[in-house]
């Protein structure tokens, strides 16, 4: 990924809940709804799932931005999995928030197996913010 | 009234679009518009084939027509339309069509009587000339 | 390092015209581990799956990733491909450079180099990989059907046929849901009560088949072969042992209410049966509105009821079951017309719903089956009937079509010209959809036989006017503009879902869509089931439908219960939790995150020095396990990991994607 500012292309990874935002990401791709390329999906089992740790290695690693998406609240596959989500990523944020991270390099979306439109927004939406942020470079290790 | 294949979807159909905001392939015909409209025993082209004539491209036939005239923008017609469609909006973008082209001014100042420029309200004079003057 | 192939699939153009494959396999071929990589037009066909397996045997492959679609489209099915070549069905990794790639982006080189990553991504997970063993599953042998309607009745008849025990849950006092309202069926005219009841009565009677009326679903815990459901059944305040369906209680209950199954058009007592022919026949009484619980007086169904069979001491029963499968067929509702102040709903008593009207013409509803004006009791001439009242509407309604609208709004023409000689039907419609067998040839007749007016023209608006209602419209058609003095104006409202699913879908852990219908799993290939394993749908409750597409599937739901139900044993889903004893503090945290409650405290005893010391740690129970990983992120020591989605695995994800 080229880190200049000028033609600075964000990479952003996406965890994606299998039953809810990885199927409405699928959805978008059925509908042809696009979204850059920046973003790359894991498809993780339940957005309860996701360690924090796996977010602050995608920074680690070089991601620009992070996104975890599940199903709504409510509407958990697993039935409570999106609740602990929800409360690890508000400490999450503030952790970044208090580390001078932007906090629209990290944001969690619930978004539904039949909200395909709704992802391809989300993501052109966190690509174009992350873009103008610039490259991460507070978390970025140096390699 | 011909409908070629030309003529449907033609650039000046595209600029109605684009002025209006709306889609004319939204409307089904249902013909709520037209039901409810207060005016419509004045009108030559009724609302709902407004549109019609929009989606076939049968536009000299609407920039002709005294319909564009008559509707009063009371906005009956769009807040029953199921389909979300100004028709409004489409007829002020027909307007504007007409008033653009070369020589399209419909009211000039010297036309006014001289009781209309009395009495008449700033405000009817002022929408007067929105809806009619270049 | 393990020998890892990657097979890149075209998908015909789909993939192909957006991602350069040959650039795709030569990245791979460098990738760590790969000893081979290949391309195909069309990897999921037997030519496709042929070489993926010929290439594990040739190549010694000990782990391969498949670059195609959606893993939720053919996981499943590549997974049985490498079964079938001798390696473990978790071997396998799928990149979706499809749905997630070359479908939604349009620039060739910036999609394939995500394809690359994403390639790169899955052969690093696969590379941790282990290899996952499935458990069999007991299988409990018995169906809950929620919901007694026509798909409730037809489910649990035909599931009951196929020799397994089924519980209908129904929430009102008797079986039999809106068909029962109906006075006759298009497009026979067939009397909907003659072909319904006989199948209540035959769900009555029926061996296998126990109803549970008056009852609601409260809690739905377990899983696929094994749920454990808590039914509620209301207290009826009647013995249902002794009541004799009498009805003597009824004629003298000095309570009049608003009758629920009439609409309003009537008035039922505290203690009723919703209709004649209701299954159990046996009353309610509604203690909302009964004297005896708001007021503490009368108690007059008890003096005259001839078998004692009045309980006020009643309580509501919580009763707990095991099912291995349930269907959910729990219909819909008609739309309110809040916002179409335009049609006079609620300010004119002749302005009535379809279902309302439905009630008039039905023998046994408000009026006996004469069609009467409210307003003053006579006999309508003139009957604008409005179609698509909610329906088709984007701006205040809802955007689909209800699909059976215009075949009950012919029908009521129809009905109207039959039982009113010399009435006259105008309808007022939008398009007209017959797509139904012998559904043309019915709308024909209303205007050719019954000389209907079909006038092509959403009414705009309806004007009281003294004892007649002006409607307002133009006929597009010709162009003309329409004015008419009728009688009596019929709205056909739309199908909304009914009150309640979205709490319900939450119970049961099934999706519903942005009007609360039941999602099925595919809209083509997979109507009657849901994406949770073991719930399945019928009726309405998924979608507006008419009769025959209901009990359609209804019996499709039944066969998909019987299949899962004839199994000798279910195959458990291998990606669950497991404890490293050695890492594992006793804690707990894990325990109180799991929804299925299948973490438990195990002691373990171990020989430190010369010394047993006991300790506690935490213990996964593969059976009850769904995989979730909730677990893996509460534990601090990091000691319980998620089979197939280990912290390894995800972490080397991450490691990959960002190269």
């Amino acid at each position: 990924m080229p880190v200049t500012r000028e033609g600075f292309e964000p990479l952003i990874v996406a965890f994606c809940c299998n039953w809810c935002s990885y199927a409405g990401a699928d959805l978008a791709g059925t509908s042809r709804q696009t979204y850059p390329s920046n973003v790359r999906v894991i498809r993780v089992p339940c957005s309860g799932r996701v360690n924090p740790g796996f977010i602050i290695r995608a920074f680690q690693r070089g991601a620009d931005g992070v996104l975890v998406a599940g199903c709504h609240p409510g509407d958990c596959h697993y039935h409570s999995g999106n609740y602990h989500a929800r409360r690890r990523f508000t400490i999450l944020k503030q952790m970044l928030d208090y580390l001078g991270i932007e906090p629209e390099r990290f944001q969690v979306r619930w978004i539904s197996g039949s909200e395909g439109a709704k992802f391809s927004a989300v993501m052109n939406e966190l690509t174009e913010n992350v873009r103008k942020l610039g490259p991460n470079r507070k978390l970025r290790d140096a390699r | 009234m011909k409908v070629t294949a030309d003529k449907v979807n033609s650039s000046l159909v595209k600029e109605v679009e684009e002025i209006s905001g709306q889609k004319v392939s939204a409307c089904f015909q249902c013909g709520k518009c037209t039901g409810g409209c207060p005016v419509v025993s004045s009108m030559d082209i009724f609302p709902h084939l407004v549109l019609r004539f929009a989606q076939l491209g049968l536009l000299e036939e609407l920039l002709h027509s005294k319909t564009l005239w008559i509707c009063a923008s009371c906005q009956t017609c769009d807040s029953r339309c199921p389909r979300d469609v100004d028709i409004p909006k489409v007829i002020e973008a027909l307007r504007l069509l007409l008033l653009r082209r070369k020589g399209g001014n419909r009211l000039h100042p010297a036309n006014l009587s001289d009781r209309v420029r009395a009495d008449a309200p700033q405000q009817g004079l002022v929408s007067a000339f929105r809806k009619y003057a270049k | 390092m393990r020998r890892t192939g990657v097979f890149i699939c075209w998908c015909g153009s789909n993939i192909a015209a957006t991602v350069d494959i040959d650039l795709a396999v030569a990245a791979a071929k460098k990738m760590p581990g790969v000893v081979f990589a290949d391309q195909n037009k069309y990897t999921c066909s037997e030519i496709g799956q042929e070489m993926i397996r010929e290439a594990i045997r040739t190549h010694r492959l000990e782990r391969v990733v498949v670059a195609a679609c959606s893993p939720r489209m053919h996981e499943n099915t590549f997974r049985k491909t490498v079964a079938a070549a001798g390696l473990n069905p978790y071997f396998l990794e799928i990149a979706n450079i499809r749905e997630q790639c070359s479908w939604v982006h349009k620039d060739k080189e910036t999609a394939t180099d995500k394809a690359i990553a994403l390639i790169r991504t899955a052969v690093a997970k696969a590379a941790r990989n282990e290899a996952l063993f499935a458990s069999e599953l007991p299988i409990e042998r018995r169906a809950l059907v929620i919901g007694g309607g026509i798909a409730g009745i037809q489910a649990a008849l035909d599931i009951a046929e196929n020799g397994f025990v089924v519980d209908l849950v129904e929430k009102e006092p008797s079986i039999g849901g809106r068909m029962a309202q109906l006075d006759k069926t298009f497009p026979t005219l067939d009397c909907s009560a003659c072909i319904l009841t006989p199948k209540m009565v035959e769900v009555a009677q029926s061996e296998k088949i126990t109803i549970f009326s008056y009852a609601e679903v409260e809690k739905v815990e377990g899983y696929v072969g094994n749920f454990t459901v808590t039914v509620r059944s209301r207290a009826r305040s009647v013995d249902m042992g002794k009541c004799t369906g009498c009805g003597d209680c009824m004629l003298k209950c000095p309570v009049k209410v608003d009758s629920e199954f009439d609409l309003g058009l009537i008035k039922r007592r505290a203690i009723y049966t919703p209709f004649p022919q209701a299954v159990p026949n046996k009353p309610a009484i509604d203690r909302e509105n009964c004297r005896w619980f708001t007021a503490g007086k009368c108690r007059v169904c008890e003096k005259v009821c001839p078998a004692g069979a009045i309980d006020y001491s009643q309580e509501d029963e919580l009763r707990t079951e095991k099912y291995g499968a349930i269907v959910v067929a729990t219909g819909f509702d008609p739309k309110k017309l809040d916002n179409y102040g335009e049609y006079a709903y609620g300010k004119h008593p002749d302005v009535l719903t379809s279902l309302e009207f439905e009630r008039l013409l039905n023998a046994s509803g408000p009026t006996g089956g004469k069609i009467l004006r409210p307003s003053n009791g006579r006999p309508p001439k003139n009957v604008a009937f409005i179609q698509c009242v909610g329906s088709r509407d984007k701006a205040k309604g809802n955007p689909y079509c209800a699909k059976v609208c215009c075949m009950y709004t012919a029908k009521h023409a129809i009905l109207l010209c039959e039982k009113v000689p010399g009435a006259r039907p105008f309808v007022f419609y939008i398009d007209v959809r017959t797509p139904g067998k012998d559904y043309e040839e019915f709308y024909n007749r209303a205007y050719e036989e019954f000389g209907a007016t079909y006038i092509k023209g959403n009414v705009s608006k309806v004007f009281p006017d003294g004892e007649k209602l002006l409607v307002r419209s133009v006929d597009a058609l010709s162009g003309a503009l329409v004015e008419l003095e009728v009688d009596m104006v019929v709205l056909a409202n739309s199908v909304d879902a009914r009150a309640g699913a979205k709490e319900l879908a939450q119970k049961l852990s099934i999706t519903t869509n942005a009007y609360n219908f039941f999602n099925e799993a595919h809209p083509k290939l997979r109507p009657v089931e849901t994406h949770t394993a073991g719930i399945f749908l019928a009726g309405t409750c998924q979608g507006p439908k008419d009769i025959p597409e209901t009990v359609a599937q209804a019996s499709a739901a039944a066969v998909k219960v019987a299949a899962l139900l004839g199994k000798d044993s279910l195959l458990s889903n291998p990606t669950v939790a497991e404890v490293n004893e050695k890492l594992c503090t006793g804690d707990m945290s894990c325990l109180a995150v799991c929804p299925y409650g299948a973490i438990s405290e195990k002691m373990l005893e171990e020989r430190r020095g010369r010394e047993t010391v006991r300790r506690k740690v935490a213990e996964v129970n593969m059976a009850l396990c769904q995989g979730c990983g909730a677990c893996t992120v509460a534990c601090r020591p990091g000691a319980i990991n998620l089979k197939g989605f280990t912290n390894e695995q995800i972490m080397a994800e991450v490691e990959a994607i960002c190269l």
